[in-house]
């Protein structure tokens, strides 16, 4: 039993959903979703035992690239996330009905497959492979599903398309380079190669422009607010949920241990510019009208600030950085799923337009307060472990970081507690607000579970990715 | 050898068919026949022979890319059967010319001797005049037909020019001496300028930039199959037996005929990158693509004695996807005036199927991952970077994203824009040839080292 089973649910799924017709395809998409976290755990369980559940298989002889999965804890937590909130998303979507939903679900599985790809392949052009997959579906997803005025949405979807691609472009030229020098393009190859200071600032960068605008970083970000707002609020929780931690993910895996010198040299740069993403994404999250474009800007703080835990380079600011990958995945997709809520029932997202819910739904209200308070990391949830210690982790690189990554808490719980009291309390909207069902019940119990579950005892996870982590930090301080 | 000789057998057929009134089979016999001939094409596969004095020489290389060309006018010719339902007193004449070109093609990457080589291009290029004027009674295709005619005759001449004076330095039309010859220090002036010379002849032909003027408009004004022929078929056949007749003939290519070389890429990618952003008609469209594709292909000049393989696998990848892309387009605009981009908006809603294999046509020729384009430029690039040429890479990289500027304009308007009139019927072969081509392109890309390793 190796890892490569949950790509194969995941692909068969897709096709499955596809071939159901549009009336099965949401339950059946949720069928296969569930299929995978389960053999997710299942497979979690046997990595814990210690077997050995990578999978590789020669797959192009010329030039040489292997089919190559490696799992690790890193590369397993991710692969959690993404099955786990596969299903969810895909139950969020239960009360929508969508044109098309045959294509529309496979299309959800089959990000998903690629986005799992991504999280386990230890080849580059694998890795590449999978990386560029899982940006047809999307594209798709917020193209024919999304909303707003056609024009508008096609240029933003158009636009995000075109950044990525570019991006990720210059980092496949980086691995056709190292190609040349290692002869292949596995892992563990690569990280054997000594590569010159020069050599590898170059290789950093051309990685680094794939993953800024993955991430996204400033001033890579101009996709991301527009995109978030046009897509279909599925795709939106895909976008933020599972795809920017695809870019968090790989600073990780790939870019610090491959061009370590580059890494080191330039720390600050970088520290730098999540930082000021941080506070630019609050600044500008202050000012929204739009409940989801708010959440895409606080969003951007939010990953402004793991980006710059990551490239702290220490196992602290690392451990952060996934830590609070995996709560920001959780509670952003929560948060996505409340805006959908009232959407369905106020079909508007405008702030201003919404007001007075707590007096008609108080379980909805309360839920979505929890929400709120835990991604602005209110301590005993998981987002309070993840922040907490990436802040610890540039407080020992220079405690300036440390007070200005800060600020996402104080500006963020500012400006999520006022879109709150705007959205919840205040005068009594004119329509009626009918408390949630028992669908969105569960999925937002589900979430709030998870959040607080980790908050309180965050020690399975950090057992399970601090070897991995630790692996990758020897090799990122190698003397070359 | 034999494969040349069914092939002509094959058309002779064709014409025959006319006399005894055959039209309605003539379509399923043909590609029976070059089933057949495909199949005869691959059991020689391992064999290297040469025929009357070298004029015809049968190598991997000739085998490899005769196959991958009959495998195109299969797809051509099963095409034709729709087609050319308003000229059924024609069709023989249709296919029979078809199968010539494939002649001529099949000579063209197998010859052993210059002058064979200039029969191949003679019979390829004679073939594709009568093809852009096929339709007689369209203004625009003899246009397209005479301005081909003019372009191309003058690129045969220079050919023929340059292999005079091949001729002169070396004595002889034969590539193995002249390969020979040309090993010895002193080079009479006039080889080089000889080699330049059918270069820049097929240059011309392959589209390349600054020989690529003739290119939009004949590929707007020619009947769609013809269009659809001359970007797939002609395009990889002209490139084919370029690189060939360099390898062949001085394998250590100079140094500044590479630097040449990577500007005549470089702006192949970009002039045909940036002048299909503008372009409104599908035909003109893709004839730009075809530039910029030319221009990748142009890489493997750089490193001649490794990148046979590679060719073969770009080829592959480009025309596969050419094909579906033209069969598609093929359905679409019949019996419509032009093949504007409005003629596609709302396919996504009335024809799922065909609007999915043209995306994902497109996609495979902006060469997104997993379809064969991606690893077609993938191999290149690698092999490019192997050869020094960082730069050129880079500016190759700007060029694919460029690309899926317009590409996805294409795939936008088949999603998001209305649909403006319904289409009837189902015609099944264009179903049955778009799907299979599609099939292959990612066949191809799931399985490369399947053709990769053909001519490693």
């Amino acid at each position: 039993m190796n890892v490569s089973l949950i790509l194969i649910i995941l692909l068969v799924g897709a096709f499955a959903t596809f071939l159901a017709g549009d009336k099965l395809a949401s339950k059946v998409a949720l069928f296969f979703g569930l299929a995978a976290a389960g053999a997710a755990i299942v497979l979690l369980n046997h990595y814990n035992l210690g077997e050995n559940i990578s999978f590789i298989n020669q797959w192009i002889t010329q030039p040489n690239i292997s089919f190559a999965l490696k799992a690790d804890g890193l590369s397993m937590a991710m692969l959690l996330l993404t099955t786990v909130l596969t299903p969810i998303i895909i139950f969020s979507s239960f009360g929508n009905d969508y044109k098309n939903s045959k294509s529309f679900y496979a299309l959800i599985l089959f990000m998903s497959f690629a986005m799992a790809g991504t999280f386990l392949a230890s080849d580059g052009l694998l890795y590449y492979i999978f990386w560029e997959l899982s940006l047809i579906p999307i594209y798709f997803i917020a193209l024919i599903w999304g909303n707003g005025d056609a024009e508008e949405r096609k240029k933003a979807v158009v636009k995000f398309f075109i950044y990525t691609l570019a991006g990720s472009l210059f980092m496949l030229v980086a691995f056709v380079y190292m190609y040349q020098k290692a002869g292949s393009l596995l892992l563990e190859d690569l990280y054997k190669l000594n590569l010159s200071a020069t050599e590898q600032l170059w290789i950093f960068l051309a990685f680094f422009l794939a993953y800024a605008i993955k991430i996204p970083l400033i001033p890579f970000h101009t996709w991301q607010a527009s995109v978030y707002q046009k897509a279909p609020t599925v795709g939106t929780m895909l976008l933020s949920g599972i795809m920017l931690k695809m870019g968090l993910y790989s600073v990780i895996r790939w870019q610090l241990p491959l061009a370590p010198l580059a890494a080191k040299e330039y720390m600050y740069i970088f520290i730098g510019l999540g930082i000021v993403g941080v506070i630019y994404g609050s600044i500008v999250a202050l000012k929204q009208k739009d409940l989801k474009k708010l959440l895409a800007y606080s969003s951007l703080a939010h990953v402004g600030l793991i980006a710059a835990g990551t490239y702290t380079l220490t196992l602290d600011g690392l451990r952060g950085a996934v830590l609070q990958m995996i709560a920001h995945g959780f509670v952003v997709v929560g948060l996505f799923y409340t805006v959908e809520i009232i959407f369905r029932r106020y079909e508007t997202r405008a702030i201003a337009e919404m007001g007075g819910i707590r007096t008609q739904s108080p379980k909805f209200t309360s839920m979505f307060l929890i929400l709120v308070l835990a991604s602005v990391a209110l301590p005993t949830t998981f987002n309070f472990i993840g922040e907490f210690t990436v802040l610890y982790s540039l407080s020992q690189i220079n405690i300036w970081f440390a007070i200005l990554g800060g600020t996402t808490i104080i500006l963020g719980a500012y400006y999520m507690l006022k879109m709150f009291q705007h959205a919840m309390l205040g005068e009594t909207n004119t329509k009626p607000f009918a408390d949630v069902t028992v669908n969105e019940g569960i999925t937002l119990v589900l979430i709030i579970g998870v959040l607080f579950f980790f908050g309180m005892y965050p020690k399975p996870i950090t057992d399970l990715i601090t070897p991995s982590l630790e692996e990758i930090l020897t090799q990122i301080n190698r003397i070359n | 050898m034999n494969t040349l000789i069914a092939i002509i057998g094959l058309g002779v057929l064709c014409l025959l068919f006319e006399i005894f009134n055959l039209r309605k089979a003539i379509v399923p016999i043909t590609i029976l026949g070059l089933l057949g001939v495909l199949g005869l094409t691959i059991s020689e596969f391992n064999s290297t022979e040469s025929y009357y004095n070298n004029m015809i020489v049968v190598s991997k290389f000739s085998s490899t890319f005769s196959s991958l060309f009959i495998v195109l006018t299969i797809f051509l010719v099963a095409l034709g059967h729709n087609f050319y339902e308003n000229h059924q007193s024609k069709i023989s004449d249709y296919i029979a010319i078809k199968i010539f070109l494939l002649a001529g093609s099949v000579a063209m990457v197998s010859f052993g001797n210059l002058a064979m080589f200039f029969l191949g291009i003679e019979v390829l290029s004679i073939a594709l005049y009568i093809l852009a004027a096929s339709d007689r009674m369209n203004l625009k295709s003899n246009e397209a037909g005479m301005k081909y005619f003019l372009m191309g005759s003058f690129a045969s001449g220079i050919i023929l020019f340059g292999i005079c004076l091949i001729y002169g330095a070396m004595g002889s039309f034969d590539v193995t001496e002249i390969s020979e010859l040309s090993q010895s220090a002193e080079l009479p002036v006039w080889f080089p300028i000889g080699i330049v010379l059918v270069t820049i002849g097929m240059l011309f032909k392959v589209a390349a930039v600054p020989f690529h003027f003739w290119a939009p408009d004949v590929y707007e004004g020619s009947p769609a199959l013809t269009t659809a022929l001359m970007s797939t078929l002609a395009k990889v056949v002209a490139m084919a037996a370029l690189y060939k007749l360099l390898s062949v003939m001085n394998a250590d290519i100079s140094e500044s005929f590479k630097i040449v070389v990577v500007v005549i890429s470089m702006a192949s990618m970009t002039v045909g990158n940036i002048m299909a952003l503008r372009q409104t008609n599908v035909k003109r469209m893709l004839a730009f693509s075809g530039v910029s594709h030319a221009g990748f292909m142009l890489m493997t000049l750089l490193s001649l004695s490794t990148s046979a393989g590679s060719l073969l696998y770009y080829a592959s990848a480009y025309s596969l996807s050419g094909i579906a892309a033209f069969s598609v387009i093929l359905y679409v605009c019949k019996n419509r005036d032009n093949e504007d981009i409005v003629n596609f908006h709302g396919l996504g809603k009335t024809n799922p199927l065909l609007a999915a294999i043209l995306t994902a046509a497109l996609l495979s020729m902006a060469g997104i991952p997993i379809f064969a384009g991606f690893f077609a430029k993938l191999v290149l690039f690698n092999q490019t970077i192997q050869a020094g040429y960082l730069a050129l890479v880079i500016v190759a990289v700007v060029n694919s994203i460029i690309s899926v500027g317009y590409y996805f304009k294409l795939i936008l308007a088949m999603y998001t824009k209305e649909s403006n009139e319904e289409r009837k019927g189902t015609p099944v072969i264009i179903y049955a040839v778009a799907v299979i081509a599609i099939m292959l392109n990612i066949a191809l890309g799931l399985f490369p080292s399947f053709v990769l390793d053909l001519l490693a």
